[in-house]
């Protein structure tokens, strides 16, 4: 008998992982809410689309057969677990035991592949032939567009015209892949409006289209179906920290725009003593500077003006250029068990040259968030064991780097 | 019984098909388009309040609204300049819940009964999600307009039917806001549907383009709202163009 490579067992342990009832990050209540947070504030017509989906995943889920076909495709095509990198140099000269969660090693470069993949074989199974899908940076549209063309799906991306723009590399990737992208001229012309317009188009074509949410928002079930399809990030740190730190991390860290790759490695810590930190653009704050709002059919935080228009937020990562966050973010601030600071643009751009020059790790801009937190709290966390997520590489922004960066 | 409602049962019972045109509020000219409308026809009016994430409208009403902001309007100027309006039809508003999550739903209904506003559509506020709302809205004397869509299962629609007040919104095809060469199959069976399971007013909305149209939705409906092929008119030739085309669909659809 040969025992189990020690990545095989940490796949097989993340494939049937309950959450227990009491877990701070349980299943939402019957109206999809998480505390005060949460619900599904759509158009009627959508009503019924979003029931059939929470049945559809109630019922996938619950099928082990769904749950192994999913775990092998992470593993086969994604190429599931991540593994984890200590970064010796720039921990050391930051004083921390700083550790990564490669989630940049995923196919498609970052950890949208989770969702987009679970997302993709369930809309299969429902029936649907067709994915819609927003996305900022690119990221999850290139994720959606590649399952899609794996599953021989079709499928169109929406994009704001602005970060069609700057993410020139990723509209062209999708395109490659066999999708169709619209640039989004309306409201931002970035992300918000991005999701606009798929729910739009879900609206007139919702008897065969699955609309493929690329983050922990929107109605339920979204923010918590995405969790679920994420949860393996946590789910297979939290079993390599115990192999690697005997325990799990004092510090779990993570960008923040809707949320999802936080609440993905959160999921495997909210129950242990770590701190949690989900680290949003000073420019996107939904935490920090929103109050409780009503958008994209969740009830949540989100940056809006004196009478309730949603404001536009402004940060040099596309991906978390996003005016509000997922509900389970709210309530995890609201509960106090995570916390959610910002970081500027400026440190955002000294912390992306810094793991590239110290580790030869490109970070994607967004993960790169996570890191500015660290480096300027390194000194108040000394002699700390500090797990990042790294979200994703930073191959799409280096041309955007370039012009930054001279 | 609410305003609406009532004038709406008491003009049904005498024959008449109802028309609703919406206009978006904070629009250059919408104050006359609702002047214009009312005089050549209206028997209520939906003004639009905009908000900066519209999902159910299409990209004439967003161009609308997303100008009215730019313009710097917000929910109390246009509630403001409701209370000068004087007309005699029944005003009802239509937006999205973060605009009335935001100050409250105690509040906002207040707001709107102060300007004299009988009715309210919330188009991203379900059945589920509408209790706080409705019971600020039931204790103003507000009544909430529910839309009830294509996609609804039998059992659905009874229920939605049940909380309506003012009338039913019968959303005519799946899709936002905004003009189309025909009228969608959708439009007269859920109407269709609708009238067999109550005596509420049922209106037709979203897709109906035109007098045609509008005409052909009457048949089995107790009415129509117009929304994008007025508002393009308020925005290419201005409020007497309303005016016209108000007057155009009322004639056709009170022809037998």
């Amino acid at each position: 008998m040969t025992e189990k490579s020690s990545s095989a067992a940490i796949a097989d342990s993340t494939v049937n992982k309950e959450e227990s009832l009491g877990s701070l990050l349980a299943p939402p209540d019957e109206s999809g809410r998480f505390g005060e947070f949460g619900g599904r504030f759509v158009p009627e017509t959508l009503v019924p689309a979003c029931e059939e989906l929470e049945a559809g995943f109630n019922e996938a889920w619950a099928d082990q057969g769904f749950r192994y076909e999913l775990r092998d495709r992470l593993n086969e095509y994604a190429g599931r677990p991540s593994i984890l990198t200590e970064c010796h140099n720039l921990g050391s000269q930051l004083g921390i035991r700083l550790i990564l969660k490669r989630e940049d090693l995923n196919h498609t470069g970052s950890h949208k592949i989770n969702n987009v993949l679970g997302q993709a074989l369930l809309a299969k199974r429902m029936g649907k032939t067709r994915l819609v899908a927003e996305t900022g940076a690119g990221q999850h549209g290139v994720a959606t567009a590649t399952a899609a063309a794996l599953l021989d799906m079709d499928c169109k991306v929406y994009m704001g015209e602005v970060d069609v723009d700057r993410q020139e590399l990723n509209v062209f990737r999708m395109r490659l892949l066999g999708s169709e992208v619209e640039a989004v001229s309306s409201g931002s012309r970035t992300l918000k409006d991005a999701v606009n317009e798929a729910m739009r188009d879900w609206v007139a074509t919702v008897g065969h289209t699955h609309y493929c949410l690329g983050s922990v928002m929107g109605p339920h079930p979204y923010p918590w179906m995405v969790r679920q399809f994420h949860r393996v990030i946590g789910d297979e740190a939290h079993a390599q920290c115990l192999e690697l730190l005997g325990q799990a991390p004092e510090v779990v860290v993570a960008c923040v725009g809707g949320g999802s790759n936080a609440i993905g490695i959160f999921s495997g810590f909210v129950d242990s003593d770590s701190r949690l930190v989900g680290v949003e653009p000073a420019g996107g704050a939904a935490v920090s500077r929103g109050a409780a709002g009503v958008v994209h059919g969740m009830r949540s935080y989100l940056m809006q003006d004196e009478v309730g228009q949603v404001e536009e937020a402004h940060s040099i990562s596309a991906g978390l250029d996003y005016p509000g966050v997922g509900p389970e973010h709210s309530y995890l601030a609201s509960l106090g068990r995570a916390e959610y600071p910002t970081v500027t643009d400026a440190e955002v751009v000294e912390s992306f040259q810094l793991l590239s020059r110290s580790e030869g790790i490109i970070p994607a801009l967004e993960s790169a968030h996570a890191l500015a937190w660290i480096v300027r709290e390194a000194p108040q966390m000394q002699g700390q064991s500090v797990l990042m997520n790294l979200s994703g590489r930073g191959d799409k922004d280096v041309d955007q780097m370039m012009g930054i960066l001279g | 019984m609410g305003r609406l409602e009532d004038e709406f049962r008491s003009k049904r019972a005498a024959g008449r098909k109802l028309l609703v045109p919406y206009i978006t509020g904070g629009y250059p000219g919408w104050q006359p388009a609702i002047r214009a409308a009312a005089a050549n026809g209206a028997d209520a009016v939906e003004i639009g309040i905009p908000f900066s994430d519209p999902v159910m409208d299409g990209p004439v009403i967003q161009q609308a609204s997303q100008f009215a902001l730019e313009q710097g309007v917000t929910p109390a100027a246009i509630l403001d300049e409701v209370t000068r309006l004087d007309v005699e039809i029944p005003l009802a508003v239509m937006t999205y819940y973060n605009l009335v999550h935001h100050p409250g739903p105690v509040r906002f209904a207040a707001d709107l009964r102060r300007a004299g506003i009988s009715a309210a559509i919330l188009p991203d506020l379900p059945l589920e999600e509408a209790g706080p709302w409705c019971a600020a809205a039931d204790a103003e004397g507000i009544e909430t307009i529910m839309l009830a869509a294509p996609t609804a299962p039998d059992d659905r629609l009874p229920r939605v039917v049940d909380r309506a007040h003012g009338f039913v919104y019968s959303v005519g095809l799946l899709g936002v806001t905004g003009e189309r060469e025909s009228l969608a199959e959708s439009a007269t069976a859920l109407a269709k549907r609708l009238k067999a399971i109550t005596d509420k007013p049922v209106l037709v909305g979203v897709g109906v383009s035109n007098a045609t149209q509008a005409y052909e939705v009457t048949r089995v409906a107790d009415g129509v709202i117009q929304g994008a092929s007025v508002v393009r008119r308020l925005m290419e030739d201005g409020p007497d163009a309303v005016g016209d085309y108000v007057a155009e669909v009322r004639s056709a659809i009170d022809a037998d």
